[in-house]
């Protein structure tokens, strides 16, 4: 993954989480991963979620905690979102077969992608995303 | 066919369990086999779910070998396959229906693919020998949150369900930012016991007016910022108290929107399903919120909670006698919906 330090976002209110999240998903092409990094309660389902709105995907986007990804066929291009807090590491994350996934013909979202950093493409987008000073705010920074 | 009657096997590969069961006339379990109960010493030595397709695809003939053998069948005693063919894993599916599309080409036997949802919600026929729809199911686990209006076997309609993270998803995050570790449902309904529920005042997520949907994301995030917020104002967190709270919160939303479908929808039974469902103060709140307005409330045992091949068994055995064809081209479909 990409580790220089290329801007830091404020992210003040769920309009500025949504704007963000509509501004990747504008960016994004086939084969794209977005590494999502950062605590619980930052937001990364809630920016997916954007994401997943900018595609134009209709479905309803909830948490895949316990079957570690789904899959949105209704948008612009396929969306795979994972969340691999549950995973131990890269290698698990291959062997529920995320190859296919990582290298196809839609885009990867992955949260916790600090666990799975070793596994994923040199080029994934890799979004931290921290606590802000106030109540609500969030600061995404992309590394 | 044994002794006159009809049997189904049941194969559930959807998550973290391989499973297999025999049940006879879709009521009567005669075994049930769970792999993380077979190998119980293994599966405690770490928290690591064994997810990976390649543990189903170690251990799914043995499972399914050893529940014929438990109730004393062999395979061409066996009138029927089910499968769960989703949701899940997608890796993990494939193997029980690739291993139920086998077995059901090899032994001439009809084979239904069966909605894990539509298991956990069979279970209840297992527990609950003379229940029959209709009924009001909720179903409470760590991948969801819905509430399902049953009005026949094979019929079931989803009226609400979480929008962002299952309940018992957001008991497993908050039970381990507070140190409880996991299995975060059991241990938070454990501590809650010593804890005074009404010491933090947590939010009600209710969403629109007459709305079914959950959300339990911005709870979450509010314990999170009341941990932040003591722990900076360097006061001692009292780990009973904040489970209670949580818990309560959680909860007291569930039953309340239970109720208020079995209400809308003049049921006047609630049937509970899922893991969550063996919550103590889920089962005590919703029982009283329901008997006081008349509505009985029925759950499975803890061992049928939680992802078994029984229910999925006895939801095959219903879908086919509702008419459900048998398809030996089944396909796995991780995203399946009610």
């Amino acid at each position: 993954m990409k580790t220089i330090c290329q801007s830091i976002r404020k992210l003040n209110t769920e309009d500025d989480t949504r704007a963000f999240g509509l501004e990747i998903a504008d960016a994004l092409e086939p084969g794209d991963v977005v590494a999502l990094i950062g605590d619980l309660g930052t937001g990364k389902t809630a920016l997916t979620k954007y994401i997943a709105e900018g595609l134009g995907i209709s479905e309803e986007i909830n948490s895949p905690t316990f079957t570690i990804v789904k899959e949105y066929r209704s948008g612009r291009l396929p969306l795979y979102h994972f969340d691999v807090y549950r995973l131990g590491s890269g290698e698990e994350l291959l062997d529920i077969g995320a190859e296919e996934m990582l290298d196809g013909d839609g885009v990867c979202v992955i949260e916790w992608a600090d666990i799975v950093a070793d596994v994923l493409p040199e080029d994934s987008m890799a979004v931290c995303l921290k606590y802000g000073e106030n109540e609500g705010e969030r600061i995404a920074e992309f590394l | 066919m044994k002794d006159g009657r009809f049997l189904t096997l049941g194969i559930e590969t959807s998550c973290d369990e391989t499973a297999a069961s025999v049940v006879a006339d879709g009521r009567f379990v005669m075994s049930n086999v769970i792999s993380s109960q077979i190998d119980i010493h293994t599966a405690y030595g770490g928290v690591v779910p064994e997810i990976a397709s390649r543990k189903h695809l170690e251990r799914i003939n043995d499972v399914i070998g050893k529940a014929l053998d438990d109730a004393e069948v062999c395979a061409k005693d066996i009138d029927l396959i089910g499968v769960t063919y989703g949701p899940g894993l997608v890796g993990a599916l494939l193997i029980g229906v690739a291993a139920a599309k086998a077995m059901a080409y090899a032994c001439d036997i009809p084979l239904v693919g069966v909605n894990h949802m539509h298991g956990h919600i069979a279970a209840n026929y297992l527990e609950h020998k003379e229940l029959e729809p209709p009924f009001m199911a909720l179903i409470v686990s760590g991948g969801h949150t819905e509430i399902v209006n049953v009005p026949d076997y094979n019929k079931c309609e989803k009226l609400g369900g979480t929008r962002d993270d299952a309940a018992g998803e957001a008991f497993d995050k908050v039970a381990r930012v507070i140190g409880l570790g996991y299995p975060g449902g059991p241990k938070i309904d454990k501590a809650a016991k010593d804890g005074d529920p009404d010491s933090i005042a947590f939010k009600r997520v209710y969403l629109e007016q007459g709305s079914l949907d959950f959300s339990f994301s911005g709870l979450k995030t509010q314990a999170l910022n009341y941990l932040n917020q003591e722990r900076q104002a360097g006061r001692e967190i009292d780990v009973n108290n904040v489970a209670a709270s949580f818990q309560e919160a959680v909860v007291e939303v569930i039953a309340d929107k239970a109720v208020m479908a079995a209400e809308k929808y003049g049921q006047k039974r609630i049937v509970m399903a899922g893991g969550v469902a063996s919550n103590s103060r889920l089962r005590a709140l919703i029982t009283e919120k329901a008997g006081s307005k008349g509505i009985d409330v029925l759950k499975p045992s803890p061992v049928l909670c939680t992802d078994n091949g029984a229910m999925i068994a006895s939801a095959a055995y219903y879908a086919y006698r509702s008419g459900v064809k048998p398809d030996l081209e089944l396909d796995a479909v991780p995203g399946l919906e009610f």
